[in-house]
């Protein structure tokens, strides 16, 4: 599932994009160290495969209804990791600019999520792991599920802590990754019996094309160590920049933090009141049946109080509102007007 | 199988969009990605529960769309196609956060509602802003325009390349599923005994013509480097309107204007 600009803070979103842009970049150093030449087409069109078997139903059998496929575990097994990272990345691009799929401050963000889990963990850690020189198809099989669905996984977990941290949305993290991590379970498996039924399929009819050599030494632990500190660093830099929205993370703490309480549904809407009070934006909220009284102290207190609940400018707010999108129509249209001529 | 073609047919409108001559379309590539960037920015640091201070944004894609001649209905219709994960997120919102927000006459709006709308409406600003971006620039340019800002060679190559194959493999896609639905009385998706026999036999004419293709490239002298045209003009007028826009965005992001504006009208703060 493609993260969306909308649900994003410029401090996560900032800091995905510079770990995928450090990832990319490392990614087109090594393959242009390694360069086997006709990899550059090749990886054009292994490109243009994946976009197009993207659009694919998959009927899954039994039950009506049907799936899609990711393709990263396919690239990885095809090119190596460090191609197949560059490839999912433009693959997302085009989908991000063409496509709207998710968006382009998201773009990080997917990128990370869909390419980096497969290419860089699920891949050499649990696929190259299983499968040897000589694999039978059952390792195959074994190798690729496995690897499919832990890459998935890993990928739906990145978006519920990308969601979390950015904290606009208000879904608590325990019931977002409940949502998530079943449903990805599922495409993960029908994405693993796709990858392995295409794999199987070449590795009868040509075998010659999926890789065997071993990998050169992938040194995961500096480059995952160097991640770490630099989402850190940025996601410190910047959500200390975007201060006037603090209560993304402050939420976020006290919510991890009260997890041992949070055992029923019924205390999660008190919890989440509670956590709302507590980290609330505007410290003097006032509520609206009990202020109203005070509601002319309290505009003189707080003279842009928005949005403290305050019939007045309330009724400002409305009307300014519908005056700005009259304004910004007529302007929009003069626009229009004069381009033609 | 339907979807697979009207994407194409999307793929090569935007294109075509692309192609027109404006002054929008006129401008350096590279300023309209960085004031894209900045708008998006600007959009995702409004806070949670802000709703009518992001309306003055809306001028961008609007005058966008009406300067650079862009139909309404193309960039509405993308919008569309890609609400219904914002809006099953977002719909959480309202039903969890029931703090009392707004008050419009006897109603009272809660905080929930208004960070739904409020993430609604950057979706939006998000969306058509990418979207008139690239309607407005093409991919060439964008490509030539990333090169200049320093994106990995390798990368942007690989942009390029996947971006010219995927017509090809669409259009070979597109018939191969068209002979499937017609043999297989039009089934909606693939038998899974198909699966491997369908995208493997697809990915081999796939790689055949990778093969050919880089034969090809040898023939005309192609040695691991891709030239692309560059457009370099950096004109006077394209740093007005980076610089307009941005000022724009921030006095938008700093001043609630909507409600100075309803201020103004009815008299009262």
């Amino acid at each position: 599932m493609h993260m969306a600009d909308a649900l994003l803070s410029p401090a996560v979103g900032g800091a995905m994009w510079t770990v995928t842009a450090g990832l990319a970049a490392y990614s087109a150093k090594k393959v242009q160290k390694n360069l086997d030449e006709k990899k550059v087409p090749l990886m054009g069109v292994l490109g243009a495969f994946i976009f197009a078997a993207q659009m694919i139903n998959f009927t899954i059998p039994a039950t009506g209804s049907s799936g899609h496929l990711g393709g990263g575990m396919i690239l990885a097994i095809l090119l190596g990791p460090w191609a197949a990272f560059l490839t999912i990345a433009s693959v997302l691009t085009v989908q991000a600019l063409f496509f709207a799929d998710g968006g382009l401050l998201a773009l990080g963000c997917n990128i990370f999520n869909l390419g980096f889990f497969p290419c860089f963990i699920a891949y050499p850690l649990i696929y190259k792991q299983i499968v040897g020189r000589e694999p039978s198809q059952r390792q195959l099989f074994f190798a690729i599920t496995a690897a499919s669905v832990i890459g998935l996984q890993l990928g739906a977990f990145s978006v519920v802590l990308e969601t979390f941290f950015s904290g606009l949305s208000e879904l608590p993290f325990t019931a977002f990754l409940l949502l998530m991590q079943p449903i990805h379970l599922a495409i993960g498996l029908v994405e693993g019996a796709v990858t392995t039924a295409v794999i199987l399929f070449i590795w009868r009819e040509r075998p010659e094309i999926i890789r065997v050599e071993p990998l050169d030494k992938l040194s995961m632990k500096p480059l995952l160590v160097s991640l770490l500190a630099i989402t850190l660093v940025v996601a410190g830099i910047l959500s200390s920049f975007a201060s006037s929205n603090p209560d993304g993370l402050e939420w976020s703490i006290s919510s991890i933090t009260g997890h041992q309480e949070l055992a029923t549904s019924t205390s999660l809407h008190n919890f989440l009141a509670d956590v709302q009070k507590k980290t609330s934006f505007f410290p003097d909220y006032t509520l609206a049946g009990s202020e109203s009284a005070s509601e002319a102290d309290a505009s003189a207190k707080k003279p842009v109080s928005w949005p403290a609940v305050d019939s007045g400018t309330s009724a400002a707010g409305i009307a300014g509102s519908i005056f700005t999108l009259l304004l910004i129509g007529l302007i929009g249209k003069g626009l229009q007007l004069t381009a033609k001529h | 199988m339907i979807n697979l073609h009207s994407r194409w047919l999307d793929l090569r409108h935007l294109d075509e969009l692309a192609a027109n001559d404006t002054e929008i379309h006129r401008l350096n590539p590279c300023i309209k990605i960085i004031t894209t960037a900045i708008f998006l920015i600007v959009v995702a640091s409004f806070s949670k529960y802000d709703l009518i201070s992001l309306l003055p944004l809306f001028l961008y894609p609007l005058a966008l769309m009406n300067r650079a001649a862009l139909p309404f209905s193309v960039i509405a219709k993308r919008v569309l196609a890609t609400v219904p994960f914002v809006l099953f997120i977002g719909i959480f919102n309202p039903l969890l956060d029931h703090t009392p927000g707004f008050q419009v006459g006897p109603f009272l709006i809660s905080n929930g509602w208004i960070s739904f709308f409020s993430i609604l409406l950057r979706f939006v600003l998000a969306v058509a802003s990418a979207l008139i971006l690239v309607a407005t620039t093409g991919m060439d340019k964008i490509g030539s325009a990333l090169l200049k800002m320093h994106v990995p060679k390798m990368f942007v190559i690989q942009l390029m390349f996947m971006y010219r194959y995927l017509y090809v493999l669409l259009e070979e896609l597109s018939r191969t599923l068209l002979a499937y639905s017609l043999r297989s009385f039009q089934e909606k998706g693939l038998h899974f005994r198909v699966w491997g026999s369908m995208l493997g036999q697809l990915l081999f004419r796939t790689i055949d013509r990778a093969q050919r293709i880089y034969q090809a490239m040898l023939c005309r002298g192609f040695n691991g480097e891709i030239r692309l045209l560059r457009y370099n003009t950096l004109t006077k007028i394209d740093i007005a309107y980076c610089l307009g826009w941005s000022t724009f965005f921030l006095v938008a992001r700093i001043y609630n204007i909507p409600q100075w504006l309803g201020a103004l009208l009815i008299g009262r703060h």
